[in-house]
């Protein structure tokens, strides 16, 4: 593949410094997301992040960006998104003026023959060019994160756009030219995976599936996150939200759910969990109806073997 | 090690992944920025690049422990392994007292000094020594033979069953109520059970995958990884899922509902406008003094169909049956109505055991358990099923309605009463027949599918996820 942009010095040494650092953005990685992490960087490949939601994948991102210090540039995706709100647009207000301003001046000069493509290769320069999130990433001196969050968002058409800049790191403007990055940066596309996505973007991109943490891992992000809270309640904390986890739910409980559940406890002053203050408190956890009475079922009555 | 990438990714496509060049050459680039001896590295760099869903990742587990598995004379079958052998060491070291004179290694123990230390591993969550005691076990139990063609599960089986998990659970519950005074809450016993079942499971795990790897030993990675290959979830064959696989595929039904109910919102909001609507424009042309400045369009109404499901239940098709309804109830929003009746040889509308309840799973359990539908032998009898359902509510059936008919069309030799499918399709908007038996069984022994494929709008083969969800997408 001609890829017109190189892979520049590489930013991490190595796996266990990705996860150093990201650890020191208060960001908990384990051993796969640093991974991913680190190739992206050393391959020049954009992340495609899917998973459930809530479970960190526009915070990894972010916590990225913290940590190489680099700008966030963020393009929100949703239903509609064009190449004029993504790409780039041309200020045709600003064009309109700067034509009324040459005719003008022409009146004065009278010789409209001879400007007219002196006008046109003008209105069509940079200065007169909007650029959008993703033009914005690509000519971006210094370094930057991009970061296009749900990506499953828009139609399938429009991922098309998405595709030169993800594999070449370029935008071809038909009036300009191509512009081409000053550097590579780092591209994370989150997707909540409500459809599936083109072969054309997955092949582009490595993949990174963020589940639900293991219970050490969820226990840590919750002490970090939550400094209040206890060592003891933390732990029961995090087994309760397994446990509910491992039922029939419409929907799961998430990690910043898990967040706002310990956040209340502390608020609260509950100190230990009994079935009682889990399902007083149930409602912060679970969002559905059907699914708080079955969990507070589940709860109060132990199955006895 | 270019020869060994190239077997694996070979062996991945043929286990249904999509794997394109691009992202083979994106493979090969990937590990070599990857020390290769961190071997969780190298798999996560490997995934990273060739596994692009989520669903596929269990595929490549399993081909990835094959393929790079640890390999030398220390893991043959008829060795017992050298670093089991120290990990028991330090182990009996630990258990301090007990140790017995002599006896170095695991292979000195009883069976029950085994569970013994295998009990103690589980109470602290012993990683190493759990994986250890899953060596021993399966050198122990398991009874293997080079070159023995027997599948992995046979060794499992025998294996599991030596261990005892059901009573090593049960001993764990009672040492757990023990250790706390004034026994444990409802809550703590809950959580303390979830515990020790994870921890059980990953002795299942760690058990299977040392099996595998003896058994790749053995008869070499190739060989292995044919006999281990399973279909993808979105391929896995209804009528011939194992439970373990049934219980993946119920909870891949729940995202792909909402995958359907988006996809199918979306082209409703996106559908083409209508022809021009005459009445409206003059009516809004008043406001601009009579100029019809504005015209208006008819809109398309979308289609709502009400979707009556008739499904043979009886044994050979229940698996399927069960999605189906399981599926058409769950994106039930998309249709106004949803009546189902099942068969076998009577007939039966189980709507009612549908209604008002969340879970879907156990309405369906009551409809096994509670809808009437022998009439004598429990044999399947479309032919009678058909006339009674015509008799008692085709009068119900309108131009709105769809009939979906599911079955294998295995009628045991009765008669066919064909005609009632051709009144339904005279009568409703639409009559499908989906049978969930690869095509090429159509229309052999007691299948007559054909004879009531003719009065159908379509029948349609549905084995597996992709064409189940291709066929819902098909009706709406």
């Amino acid at each position: 593949m001609s890829q017109t942009a190189t892979v520049g010095t590489p930013r991490f040494p190595g796996v266990p410094d990705v996860r150093q650092g990201l650890r020191s953005v208060d960001y908990l990685a384990d051993d796969g997301i640093a991974g991913v992490v680190y190739l992206a960087d050393r391959l020049g490949k954009p992340v495609l992040i899917e998973g459930p939601a809530g479970t960190g994948k526009t915070e990894l991102a972010k916590s990225v960006a913290r940590m190489t210090g680099a700008r966030l540039i963020r393009l929100q995706c949703y239903e509609g998104l064009d190449e004029s709100k993504a790409l780039y647009e041309w200020n045709y207000k600003k064009q309109l003026l700067r034509i009324q301003a040459q005719r003008v001046m022409d009146e004065k000069a009278a010789e409209s023959d001879q400007t007219w493509t002196g006008i046109e290769d003008d209105i069509f320069s940079e200065d007169f060019l909007l650029t959008r999130p993703l033009l914005e990433a690509i000519r971006a001196e210094e370094p930057v994160v991009l970061l296009i969050d749900e990506v499953d968002r828009v139609e399938v058409e429009t991922e098309a756009l998405l595709l030169e800049i993800l594999s070449d790191y370029q935008v071809s403007i038909p009036e300009l030219g191509t512009v081409t990055a000053a550097q590579i940066p780092l591209v994370f596309l989150t997707s909540n995976n409500t459809r599936e996505l083109s072969e054309a973007l997955k092949r582009r991109c490595l993949y990174l599936h963020l589940d639900y943490p293991d219970l050490e891992r969820e226990k840590e992000i919750v002490l970090t996150r939550v400094p209040e809270v206890e060592d003891q309640l933390a732990d029961q904390i995090v087994r309760i939200v397994r446990s509910l986890r491992a039922l029939e739910l419409k929907k799961h409980p998430s990690v910043s759910e898990t967040l706002d559940w310990a956040r209340t406890l502390v608020l609260l002053g509950i100190n230990s969990i009994g079935a009682e203050e889990a399902t007083a408190t149930l409602h912060i956890l679970l969002k559905y109806q059907s699914d708080i009475q079955k969990a507070a079922k589940e709860l109060s009555v132990a199955q006895s073997a | 090690m270019l020869d060994v990438l190239t077997g694996f990714i070979g062996e991945l496509r043929s286990a249904g992944l999509p794997v394109s060049l691009t992202e083979n050459l994106d493979a090969m680039e990937a590990v070599q920025h990857i020390p290769i001896e961190d071997r969780d590295a190298f798999k996560y760099a490997l995934a990273a690049t060739l596994v692009k869903s989520n669903s596929h990742w269990r595929t490549f587990e399993t081909v990835f422990d094959v393929y790079f598995s640890l390999r030398g004379p220390q893991w043959s079958i008829e060795d017992t392994d050298a670093q089991a052998e120290a990990a028991a060491d330090q182990a009996q070291a630990r258990m301090g007292g007990e140790q017995r004179p002599g006896g170095g290694a695991m292979e000195g123990l009883s069976q029950e000094e085994l569970a013994e230390i295998l009990f103690k591993a589980m109470m602290r969550d012993d990683q190493a020594m759990m994986r250890a005691i899953s060596r021993e076990a399966v050198t122990r139990y398991a009874g293997m033979e080079p070159g023995r063609p027997v599948g992995g599960t046979y060794y499992l089986y025998r294996t599991l069953r030596n261990l005892d998990l059901e009573g090593l659970m049960a001993r764990l519950m009672e040492a757990a109520k023990e250790e706390v005074q004034g026994g444990l809450t409802p809550l703590e016993e809950r959580l303390m059970r979830d515990e020790y079942e994870l921890r059980i499971d990953q002795l299942r795990k760690e058990v299977e995958a040392e099996i595998r790897r003896r058994l790749v030993a053995d008869r070499g990675a190739e060989a292995m990884a044919k006999t281990l290959r399973k279909p993808l979830p979105e391929n896995v064959d209804f009528m011939h899922a194992t439970r373990e696989e049934l219980a993946q595929l119920r909870k891949a039904i729940q995202p792909l509902t909402r995958k359907l109910a988006v996809r199918l919102a979306r082209k409703r909001r996106h559908g083409r406008k209508g022809p021009l609507d005459f009445r409206s424009t003059v009516r809004h042309s008043l406001s601009y003094g009579g100029v019809p400045a504005e015209p208006k369009f008819k809109y398309p109404r979308p289609a709502k169909p009400e979707i009556v499901v008739v499904a043979d239940i009886s044994g050979s098709v229940a698996a399927f049956a069960r999605f189906t309804l399981h599926l058409v109830h769950a994106i039930s929003s998309q249709f106004s109505r949803v009546r189902s009746f099942v068969f076998v040889d009577g007939i039966d509308e189980v709507t009612r055991y549908f209604e008002g309840i969340e879970d879907i799973t156990e309405a369906i359990h009551k409809v096994n358990t509670e809808a009437d539908v022998i009439w004598v032998d429990g044999h399947s009898d479309y032919g009678h099923a058909f006339e009674v359902f015509w008799e008692r509510w085709g009068r119900e059936m309108n131009p709105k309605t769809s009939v979906l008919l599911l079955g294998d069309a295995r009628n045991n030799y009765h008669a066919s009463q064909a005609w009632v499918v051709k009144e339904l399709r005279k009568k409703a908007r639409h009559v499908y027949w989906l049978n969930p038996e690869p095509r090429s069984y159509w229309d052999t022994g007691d299948s007559i599918v054909s004879e009531y494929a003719s009065h159908c709008d379509g029948v349609f083969e549905c084995r597996n996820l992709k064409q189940l969800e291709g066929f819902v997408e098909h009706l709406a």
